[in-house]
């Protein structure tokens, strides 16, 4: 056969029979939760598709001109040349719609499918000894992966994406001594500067994505030296590995998810509308709409930035302004415990052995309870970056919302974290009470019966 | 069901899906040919895909062998003899760098310096700031235009009025965008000092944001206040555009006005403090 020619060829020259037959039968454990990692990787696949499609089109050119393009309502008007090329994709370049739509559905996909994937590893504690190295490279995607999406938000240059550049812009100048030049460098001068559309192009559709893809190939190395965790069970322990094998079965598998995955994002992107800009207008400085709202993902910075109470200090005449601490201390303490925790928790646990078998959330209450805890707090502040848009629908005040906010930010966290800690001692008190059997029988393919012990000691997956 | 019924089942399962998958994407074709729709191109697109995804799921769950597989773990440090081995061959260099110390300090030197000077072209990436944060376009005498440009006249607004108003020869310039307001028709102090600025009700606030720099673009006219959409910050219009809640922690700055001889607003200088965001040295 063809295939086995060309085997044979490559052998002939690289040697690499060996290494790929154990690649074949590299053994993958099944469990649903290991599919969400996946399916980040494929919304980055989808992503890099979709833009490579994306860029031919696209201009990041801020100078001015005027539209008279199919979309009606904007003829004659000013704008730049980024907005004119995003109108132009959306109305005049067959399928360039659809594809747009699927590229801002698949980025919104791709950080939720890290999130989740962030979320999975750390109930688990699959960040333990020996993948700490693993655990950094998935904090540091997660990063690059929010900061990608802010990047391509801003390229088409509309009212929403200026408003969220300008509050970049303030962020950034507000860092103590060395905002103002950082600014100025960044943007190429004083707001709104001309130069950030080139530049945020480049970091959108090189830096970031050629970064997200060395770390991805880092991630994955590493996994498949260190092979993957799995839940305890029956005939799993700390020094091997069950489940299905690469070929075919996993490949299969996750070729199947693959696609399902590009599916769900093809109809998302056909169906239902995102980013509609030509609604949004130009950017025009003196503008802004109330009610506007970024990506999901910047949400809780938002959050952070209008909760934080009306605090700056003020030193020898020198000043930090208030957005440091909600837009720069905020997201940097989170970013920095979440690189901390694999470290951290070996610490305080003095636990610094290998771990291959996962925990189950409920065995270990504590870690779990810290987890609620901060995702509450996370979650609150994402809501709370849509107050205003609260306040309207229920018909409150927006101070009394930012109040109500203030205080769940402070009282809710404690409070879930203490009845995670009482929920997860509860079902663990209903594991011991269950009878268990002390030794399981299996029906042999014969028909004969034999008897299967398990583990001593070992939680049932 | 016996397994050879199950098994055939699953593969008439996956030969209907890949078929629909194709069918699809022919569809898929096709609308692009016609002019291309895009809900239709999602639909179809999604089939084609949905058909080869679901196909491949069944085939890797009813007819490929489950196993389970079991692969034991490498154990994944290495042995201590191969670290000692390891670690000899490094010594061969290292002794040598040991012994060669002023050469290692020098290649510091070298390497540290490279470094420094290779920071340098990130200079060209923008301007000096200077004092481009402490200046905006309003000067003595500059006056006052609304976005198209006209000029403002005493009679331009209804007390309640607001518009935004630049500096003549300066639209949409960021820094220079300014909301005036008439919160009366007689003059107005809004704070001790500022006893003209604000002739026959006219009250001028930079409409750059003190908080994170969003244009401060809603007046509240029963309240008199100034809401900033972003992050809902406002502002008491008659006191100097206080912050009265929200993250804002100063006021807006106030722009000096007066009313030449011809009825026409005009700033009677620049803003006295710099505007919009606060930055490390705003005070200096
Ligand atoms: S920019 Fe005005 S409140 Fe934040």
């Amino acid at each position: 056969m063809i295939i086995q020619r060309v085997a044979r060829w490559i052998d002939n020259r690289l040697g690499a029979s060996r290494a790929a037959r154990t690649t074949l039968n590299k053994v993958f454990p099944d469990h649903w939760s290991f599919m969400l990692g996946e399916v980040a990787l494929y919304c980055f696949v989808i992503l890099v598709l979709t833009g490579v499609y994306l860029t031919f089109f696209f201009t990041p050119g801020t100078k001015e001109v005027v539209y008279h393009g199919s979309y009606a309502p904007l003829d004659g008007v000013k704008m730049s040349q980024a907005y004119e090329s995003v109108l132009r994709i959306s109305f005049d370049v067959r399928a360039g719609l659809v594809m747009r739509q699927i590229h801002h559905w698949a980025a919104l996909m791709f950080v939720a499918a890290v999130i989740a994937h962030l979320m999975r590893i750390f109930f688990t504690g699959a960040f333990r000894r020996p993948r700490e190295i693993n655990w950094m490279i998935g904090v540091t995607l997660l990063i690059l992966a929010i900061a990608n999406g802010f990047t391509g938000y801003s390229l088409p240059d509309d009212q929403l994406s200026g408003t969220g550049l300008r509050i970049a812009y303030s962020v950034v100048l507000s860092v103590p001594v060395a905002g103002v030049w950082t600014a100025f460098l960044i943007f190429g001068g004083e707001f709104p500067g001309n130069e950030v559309l080139t530049r945020f192009f480049v970091i959108h559709i090189l830096i970031i994505p050629v970064a997200i893809a060395v770390l991805l190939g880092a991630h994955l190395a590493i996994l498949v030296r260190q092979k993957h965790t799995q839940f305890p069970g029956r005939g799993r322990a700390n020094t091997n590995v069950v489940g299905a094998r690469l070929w075919p079965t996993f490949m299969a598998k996750t070729l199947g998810l693959f696609f399902l995955t590009f599916a769900v994002l093809a109809a998302l992107g056909g169906l239902a509308q995102i980013n509609p800009v030509w609604i949004w207008g130009p950017f025009e400085p003196a503008a802004v709409s109330a009610g506007s709202q970024p990506d999901w993902y910047v949400g809780w910075l938002e959050g952070s930035l209008r909760l934080f109470p009306a605090w700056e200090t003020r030193l020898f005449g020198f000043e930090i302004p208030n957005p440091f601490y909600s837009g720069v201390v905020i997201p940097g303490i989170t970013f920095m415990l979440l690189y901390a925790w694999a470290f951290l928790e070996a610490r305080v646990t003095k636990d610094y052995e290998e771990h291959h078998l996962l925990d189950r959330p409920r065995d270990r209450p504590v870690r779990t309870s810290i987890g609620v805890a901060a995702l509450t707090f996370y979650v609150i502040l994402f809501a709370a970056g849509g107050n205003d848009v609260l306040a309207a629908r229920f018909d409150i005040s927006v101070n009394l919302i930012t109040w109500v906010f203030r205080i769940f930010l402070l009282v809710l966290p404690p409070l879930t974290a203490l009845l995670t800690y009482r929920l997860c001692r509860e079902l663990q008190a209903r594991d011991h009470e269950k009878p268990r059997p002390t030794a399981v029988l299996e029906r042999t393919q014969s028909g004969g019966y034999v008897e299967v012990e398990e583990p001593a000691g070992a939680p049932r997956a | 069901m016996s397994a050879p019924d199950r098994e055939r089942r699953a593969v008439n399962q996956v030969a209907v899906a890949f078929g629909v998958s194709a069918l699809a994407s022919l569809g898929l074709a096709a609308v692009y040919w016609q002019g291309g729709q895009n809900q239709v191109e999602g639909v179809l697109l999604a089939i084609a895909l949905g058909g080869l995804g679901y196909g491949f799921v069944v085939v890797a769950r009813r007819l490929l062998p489950q196993g389970p597989y079991t692969e034991e773990r490498d154990v994944l440090p290495s042995s201590e003899g191969q670290v000692a081995a390891f670690e000899t061959d490094l010594e061969r260099g290292e002794g040598w760098l040991a012994r060669r110390g002023f050469l290692l300090k020098m290649l510091g030197v070298a390497a540290g310096a490279l470094g420094v000077a290779a920071l340098f072209p990130l200079r060209s990436l923008g301007p000096n700031p200077g004092n481009s944060l402490r200046r905006t376009k309003w000067r003595r005498g500059s006056l006052v235009v609304d976005e198209q440009g006209e000029p403002v006249r005493v009679r331009t607004l209804e007390v309640g009025g607001v518009l935004t108003v630049f500096p003549e020869g300066h639209l949409e310039r960021e820094d220079s965008q300014t909301l005036l307001i008439r919160i009366s028709d007689e003059n107005v102090v809004t704070r001790k000092g500022r006893e003209d600025w604000a002739p026959e009700g006219y009250v001028a606030y930079s409409k750059v944001c003190t908080h994170a720099g969003c244009p401060v673009g809603l007046y509240q006219q029963d309240v008199k206040r100034l809401l900033c959409p972003c992050h809902q910050s406002s502002f008491d219009a008659v006191e100097g555009a206080r912050p009265m809640f929200g993250p804002a922690t100063r006021s807006l700055p106030q722009l000096p006005l007066m009313v030449d001889d011809n009825g026409l607003l005009r700033a009677q200088d620049d803003y006295d403090e710099p505007i919009g965001p606060g930055f490390w040295d705003r005070g200096r």
